[in-house]
C-alpha cells in the first residue's frame, strides 16, 4: 500500500510542467513502476490533467505501468548485438523463461526488457541482469545463466 | 619510480570486469604496502584490450591489456616489485618528447589516430578536477574570457568546426544566430541524447573527460551570450551522468560555474535533465519538448531554436563532440584545428568501431582518412577472418557502404555521396555472415518503434516498408515489392518533419543500391546468401563430421536432435527451432547451416 507519506517528495518539485519528467523518474526508482495513485498527485499537484500525464509518460519508453521482477534483464537489440546473432540470444531467454520481452514471469521473479542499445558494444550480443553486464554471449551460454538465474545460484 | 596505477573504469572497462581488477590490484597494493596510488581513468578507446591496467612512471605510462584478476599478482610483482615490465602483455607505452605525448602499441591502433576530442581520455582522473587542470583544463575559457564574444565566434567560424551530432552544421554559424538573436535569458545546450544503436562515443567521452564538456558549454555560453546551460543526457547511462554531477560540483567549488566567474563579469551554471528513452529527442526540437516536460514531437522549423528555442528563449544546441572540440580550438587557435582534415571537413571525428571488427573501440581519426585506413589499418579487418562486406554508418539514419567503396575518405561530403551519412560515429562492421535484406528490416524496425507518429509517411510508410522487408526475408517477395520500397522510400523522406523520418528509408535504399542481388536471391531463389533469415535456412548434421559426442543434443532446447552415442546424429527439422545452439556448441563443425526454403 502506498501511503501519503511516501509521496511527500512530488510537493518538494517546483510547480511547473518540466517537473514532470523528473518526477516520473524519480517515482520509477521508488517504486520501481508509476503507480495511478502517484501520477494522480502529480497531476493534482502540478495541475496537468492526468490524462496528458499518461500522454507523455507513455511516450518516453523508460516508464512501466506494471511492478518489475527482482530480476530485471535488459536484452540488448543494439546493431552491434544484432548483426553478432542478438535475436538468437533473445529467443533463448524468452523461451527459458516463458515471457515476452516487456513482460514479467507469472511468480514476479524475472521481467525481461528490450533495450535499443546497451553501448558495451565490444563485448557483443549481450544481456543486462540488474546491474551486470555479461557479454560475449552464445544461446548455450545464456541458457545456462538462466538455469543458474532460476536455482537462485547467480550473483556468487 | 612508480607514480601511480591506474585502470579503465569507463563502462565499456566495467562490463569487462575492470571493478574486479581493480579490487584485485588494491588488495595487491595494500598487501605490500606499497604505498602507491590507485587511481581510475576513462577509457582509451581500446576496448578489445579491457580489461585496461597502466602503470606510470616519471618518464613513461606502461598498459596492459586483457588483465583478469588473475593475472594481477603477476604484474605487481614482476613490474612493481622487481622493475621488470611484463612485456607479454604489455598492449601500449607512452612516452614524452618534448612535453608532447607519444604513443606505441602493439597493433598499430593509434599510428593513423589523432587525438583531440579524447586526448585526456584514459589518462586522467574524470572524477579530479585538478587532474583535468594539470592537463591544461580550464585554460580555454580562461584564454576565452579576455577576448569579445564575436572574436571567439569568429575563431570557431574560421576553424571549420561541423556539428558533430551527424548533420554537420557549421558551428560558429549556429552560434552567431543566437548571439544576434534578442533577448535577456538565453539557453545553451548540450545534446548527449546518444541514440543510434551500436554509438558510443559521447558517453566515453563524458565518461572519461566530463570537464571538457563543461569548458566547451562555457565557452559557447560567453560567446552566445548565454547564462543557462542544460545537458540532456539519457538516463541509459549512469555512470555518465554520475560523472558529470561530480565534475559540475567540483568546477562549482572552484568557481569556474557560478557568478563572476574568475572574478569576472560572465554568470553561467549548468543543469542535467536526463532522457527517458526517446530516439526522436536527439532532434532539437524535441529535445525541447522533453526538457519541458511535454511529448518529445519535434515541430516545424523556422522558428529555429536560435530565435524561439527552450521556453521560446534563444537556444543553442550542440552535440557533445562538438562541445569537446571547442576548449582546443580556443587554446590552440583555429588555424592549428583547420590544418587537420579535407577542405570542407576540418579537425577530427570520433568512431565506435563495432560489429565484426577485430580491434573494436573508439577511435578518433582526421578527417580525410580512407574507410580503408580506418577500418583495416586500425580496426584490423573482422575478428571472424571473414572478409568485410559491409560498413554501416549513421545508425538508423544512415546507409550501408560496400566494401569497394572504400577507398572512400571520412568526411561529410564524401560519406553522403555514397548515399549513408557521416552520422554521430557508429561504425558497424559487416562481414559475409550478415545479412543485407535483414539489416534494413532490422533498422526499419528501429525507426517503426521509435516514429513518434506525427508525420503520416513516418508512422505508416515505415510500417509498410517493414512489412515488405518482412515478406521478402521470409521469402515471399516478388519484384513489385522492391519497386514498391523505391517508391514509397522518397515519399517517406519528403513528407515527413524530422530527420528520422527524412533519413529512416536510408537504410533501405542503400542496400538496395549495393546488394540488390541479396534481395533477388530471397525473392527468385528463395535462399538466404548470408545464411540468416531463418524461414530461409535449415541446420543439419553432417554425417561425415559427426563424432557421435552428443553434446548438441544435450544442448538442444526442444529435444530436436536424436542419435546414439558414436554415431551421426539428426536434427528432426519438424521440431527444430533453428536457435542455432547445436551449431554453437559443436566443436567438429559438423552442423551445417543449409538453404532450405519450408515453401507455403
Amino acid at each position: 500500500m502506498i501511503k501519503m507519506k511516501d509521496l511527500a517528495y512530488v510537493r518538494t518539485y517546483e510547480k511547473s510542467q518540466g517537473s514532470l519528467i523528473p518526477l516520473l523518474q524519480e517515482t520509477q526508482k521508488n517504486f520501481g513502476y508509476l503507480p495511478k495513485k502517484v501520477l494522480q498527485e502529480i497531476s493534482d499537484y502540478l495541475e496537468v490533467p492526468l490524462s496528458r500525464i499518461y500522454g507523455v509518460a507513455t511516450f518516453y519508453s523508460q516508464f512501466r505501468f506494471e511492478p518489475i521482477g527482482k530480476y530485471l534483464i535488459k536484452i540488448c537489440h543494439g546493431t552491434a548485438c544484432h548483426v553478432s546473432g542478438g535475436i538468437n540470444i533473445s529467443q533463448a531467454i524468452r523461451e527459458e523463461f516463458g515471457v515476452q520481452e516487456g513482460k514479467t514471469t507469472e511468480d514476479g521473479s524475472v521481467t525481461l526488457e528490450r533495450v535499443a542499445c546497451l553501448g558495451c558494444c565490444s563485448l557483443a550480443p549481450v544481456i543486462m541482469i540488474n546491474d551486470k553486464v555479461y557479454g560475449k554471449l552464445t544461446p548455450d551460454k545464456v541458457r545456462k545463466l538462466a538455469k543458474k538465474l532460476k536455482k537462485g545460484e547467480l550473483h556468487d | 619510480m612508480i607514480k601511480a596505477v591506474t585502470i579503465g573504469m569507463n563502462s565499456c572497462g566495467i562490463a569487462a570486469g575492470a571493478k574486479e581488477t581493480y579490487e584485485s590490484v588494491e588488495k595487491e597494493l595494500e598487501k605490500r604496502n606499497l604505498g602507491i596510488p590507485l587511481k581510475i581513468v576513462g577509457c582509451v578507446g581500446m576496448c578489445y584490450k579491457e580489461p585496461i591496467v597502466s602503470i606510470i612512471t616519471e618518464d613513461e605510462i606502461i598498459t596492459y591489456g586483457n588483465i583478469m584478476p588473475d593475472a594481477v599478482p603477476k604484474i605487481v610483482e614482476g613490474h612493481i616489485i622487481n622493475g621488470k615490465p611484463v612485456e607479454e602483455w604489455i598492449v601500449k607505452r607512452d612516452w614524452y618528447e618534448d612535453g608532447v605525448r607519444k604513443t606505441w602499441d602493439t597493433d598499430g591502433y593509434f599510428d593513423k589516430q589523432k587525438k583531440i576530442v579524447l586526448e585526456n581520455s584514459g589518462y586522467i582522473d574524470p572524477e579530479d578536477i585538478d587532474e583535468y587542470i594539470a592537463a591544461g583544463g580550464y585554460k580555454a575559457i580562461e584564454k576565452a574570457l579576455g577576448m569579445k564574444p564575436e572574436e571567439i565566434i569568429d575563431i570557431v567560424t574560421k576553424s571549420g568546426l561541423r556539428g558533430r551530432g551527424g548533420a554537420g552544421f557549421p558551428t560558429g554559424l549556429k552560434w552567431k544566430f543566437v548571439r544576434k538573436a534578442k533577448g535577456e535569458v538565453k539557453y545553451i545546450i548540450c545534446n548527449a541524447d546518444e541514440g543510434d544503436p551500436g554509438a558510443f562515443m559521447d558517453r566515453n567521452v563524458l565518461e572519461g573527460d566530463p570537464h571538457r564538456v563543461i569548458e566547451g558549454m562555457m565557452i559557447g555560453a560567453y560567446a552566445t551570450g548565454a547564462n543557462n546551460g542544460l545537458i540532456y543526457i539519457r538516463a541509459e547511462y549512469p555512470l555518465a551522468i554520475e560523472r558529470l554531477k561530480k565534475a559540475l560540483a567540483q568546477a562549482r567549488n572552484k568557481g569556474f560555474l557560478g557568478s563572476s566567474i574568475l572574478g569576472g563579469n560572465f554568470s553561467f551554471d549548468v543543469k542535467i535533465k536526463e532522457g527517458a528513452g526517446a530516439f526522436v529527442c536527439g532532434e532539437e526540437t524535441a529535445l525541447m519538448q522533453s526538457i519541458e516536460g511535454k511529448r518529445g514531437m519535434p515541430r516545424p522549423r523556422p522558428p529555429y531554436p536560435a530565435q524561439k528555442g527552450l521556453w521560446g528563449k534563444p537556444t543553442n544546441i550542440n552535440n557533445v563532440e562538438t562541445w569537446a572540440n571547442i576548449p582546443w580550438i580556443i587554446k590552440h587557435g583555429w588555424e592549428e584545428y583547420a590544418r587537420i582534415g579535407t577542405e570542407k571537413s576540418k579537425g577530427t571525428k570520433v568512431f565506435a568501431l563495432a560489429g565484426k571488427i577485430n580491434r573494436g573501440g573508439n577511435v578518433e581519426v582526421p578527417m580525410g582518412l580512407t574507410l580503408k585506413e580506418t577500418l583495416y589499418d586500425i580496426g584490423g579487418g573482422t575478428k571472424t577472418g571473414k572478409k568485410i562486406k559491409a560498413v554501416q554508418l549513421g545508425g538508423p539514419s544512415g546507409g550501408c557502404i560496400p566494401e569497394r567503396l572504400f577507398e572512400t575518405t571520412v568526411d561529410y561530403e564524401s560519406i553522403t555521396k555514397t548515399g549513408a551519412i557521416m552520422g554521430s560515429g557508429g561504425m558497424v562492421v559487416m562481414d559475409e555472415e550478415t545479412c543485407m535484406v535483414d539489416i534494413a528490416k532490422f533498422f526499419l524496425d528501429f525507426t517503426v518503434k521509435e516514429s513518434c507518429g506525427k508525420c503520416t509517411f513516418c508512422r505508416l510508410g515505415t510500417k509498410r516498408m517493414w512489412e515488405i522487408l518482412d515478406k521478402i526475408s521470409k521469402g515471399k517477395g516478388t519484384l513489385d515489392d522492391i519497386e514498391t520500397l523505391e517508391r514509397l522510400a522518397p515519399q517517406v523522406m519528403d513528407g515527413s518533419l524530422c530527420a528520422l523520418g527524412q533519413t529512416a528509408p536510408k537504410p533501405v535504399l542503400t542496400t538496395l543500391k549495393y546488394f540488390r542481388e541479396e534481395y533477388l536471391a530471397h525473392m527468385e531463389e528463395k535462399k538466404c546468401p548470408a545464411k540468416v533469415c531463418k524461414e530461409l535456412i535449415k541446420y543439419v548434421i553432417n554425417p561425415d563430421k559427426c563424432t557421435g559426442c552428443t553434446a548438441c543434443a544435450k544442448s538442444c532446447p526442444v529435444n530436436a536432435i536424436s542419435g546414439e552415442k558414436q554415431k551421426a546424429h539428426k536434427i528432426d527439422q519438424e521440431r527444430c527451432i533453428k536457435c542455432r545452439t547445436c551449431y554453437e556448441v559443436c566443436k567438429f563443425g559438423a552442423v551445417e547451416i543449409r538453404d532450405g526454403y519450408g515453401g507455403d
